[in-house]
């Protein structure tokens, strides 16, 4: 069991800031992610685009933000559980919490702080009325394990990176792959389109194009899918069909959580310490609504300074804690450095 | 001073909607669309219109000339459900004085 002060779900740029704003309080934070790195989509999506609008950074690479980000909070130790998805919390005795993810890994914490984003990242699933009924009886839309498709009749839809990868992937493991893709062309790499090409041609994978899978077809388990070329529709014979279309932001298991949801975000009670319907759990940054909100990094930042003043005061009902500015305070580490303004230096002229 | 152009915009429930849009004010579609609250917030706009979600995907029904695709309009659209040769996504059209009459549907939620 990992034990922290504020447990924080979510390592975007909200996520790791309010490390830093808890360590200046001296409390410990612990970050869950569903990605394997932090950074949320800053790290994930977008790390090469600039950002215009972070204070005193007329301009900033969403990744080096995140790497600044890492460097300011290091003093403070938080622990990490990276890869795994936040999906169940109980509520203990003494009002604190229980947070399990899909991996079976708890953390427990007085306080959790979810600073989710946009949610986490899901598979796009295609709008095939009857695909989910078929989900995990042969439809995957990731693949976790390739040996799974070893030996099996595999049809894979999709055009990007992931699409032709796995595709060129499977070429050697599974008995027959067969890429379906809505247009001729192909967006992925370079080199995994010039591949596919050189599979294609060596007919170790089938291509069919312009074309679109619409229905999935089985007893119980996929036998093989329909597919709609020009005005034909005929049926292909398979044992998995994987659609690769990319991730979508998703609220996740958290909306499962008992919160107040609000057009897909969760609803905070105030605006002054950004907790939500259940006491000790916050919502700070893109995931959270309230009137007025607008969905800036910034505007985290704010919400985790907010946010950590409010935790203090309920994990410590009995102390008064004054802000200190770090200018004046300096900021001491968990790992024994401090930062703190050079004294002047005083000495007498003879 | 301010200009307004005069679009359409058909809603997901197939009710259109005559709409002032200015163009000295950096907008683009998807904001439009948002800011007249013509999609349930949530649905349209999520990656905040940096072509990363096509939930903004709308199809243009008139002949209006616009902008030529990015890659990463292209590359999105690619991996997008429902999409038709007319496909755009909202986020990527800047309003512009060209665009006076132009009419959208918006593409089904996915």
């Amino acid at each position: 069991m990992i034990k922290t002060d504020i447990l924080i779900i979510g390592a975007g740029p909200t996520g790791l800031f309010t490390v830093f704003e808890a360590g200046l309080l001296k409390l410990k934070c612990h970050l869950i992610d569903a990605l394997p790195q932090p950074g949320g989509q800053c790290a994930e999506i977008y790390p090469k685009k600039p950002i215009y609008d972070i204070p005193a950074f007329p301009e900033v690479l969403a990744g080096d933000l995140v790497d600044n980000l890492m460097k300011q909070i290091k003093p403070f130790q938080p622990g990490f559980t990276l890869g795994e998805r936040a999906q169940t919390i109980d509520k203990q005795e003494d009002g604190s919490f229980i947070v399990t993810t899909n991996k079976g890994t708890k953390h427990h914490a007085p306080v959790v702080a979810i600073a989710g984003g946009l949610g986490s990242f899901e598979p796009r699933k295609p709008p095939i009325s009857n695909i989910a009924s078929y989900e995990d009886k042969g439809v995957e839309y990731i693949i976790r394990d390739p040996e799974l498709y070893r030996d099996k009749n595999v049809v894979i839809a999709g055009g990007g990176d992931s699409a032709l990868d796995w595709s060129i992937f499977l070429a050697d493991v599974a008995s027959e792959v067969t890429l379906v893709h809505r247009r001729n062309e192909f967006r992925g790499a370079l080199d995994s389109v010039e591949k596919v090409q050189d599979l294609k041609n060596q007919g170790k994978i089938k291509l069919i194009t312009p074309a679109e899978v619409v229905e999935v077809i089985g007893e119980g388990a996929v036998s093989g899918v329909s597919i709609k070329q020009g005005a034909e529709v005929f049926n292909k014979d398979c044992d998995h069909f994987i659609p690769l279309f990319g991730l979508a932001p998703k609220l996740g298991p958290i909306a499962d959580w008992g919160l107040e949801i609000e057009k897909n975000a969760i609803k905070v009670d105030n605006t002054l310490d950004y907790q939500t319907n259940i006491p000790g759990i916050y919502a700070i940054g893109d995931v959270n609504t309230y009137p007025g909100k607008l969905k800036l990094i910034l505007c985290g930042f704010h919400e985790a300074t907010l946010m950590c003043q409010s935790a203090y005061q309920r994990i410590f009902p009995d102390k008064r804690y004054v802000m200190k500015y770090t200018t004046v305070g300096g900021v001491t580490g968990f790992d024994g450095t401090k930062k703190e303004a050079p004294k002047a230096v005083v000495k007498a002229i003879e | 001073m301010s200009v307004d152009i005069k679009i359409t915009i058909i809603d997901r429930e197939g009710v259109s909607h005559a709409i002032d849009a200015p163009t000295d004010m950096n907008m683009n579609l998807m904001e439009i669309v948002r800011s007249y609250e013509l999609a349930p917030e949530g649905t349209i706009g999520v990656c905040g219109g940096m072509a990363m979600c096509a939930s903004c995907q709308c199809y243009v029904e008139s002949d209006h000339e616009l902008p030529e695709m990015s890659d990463d309009e292209d590359a999105m659209l690619a991996e997008a459900f429902y999409v038709e040769d007319n496909s755009r996504l909202g986020c990527q059209l800047h309003i512009s004085p060209e665009m006076e009459g132009l009419q959208v549907r918006l593409a089904p939620e996915s």
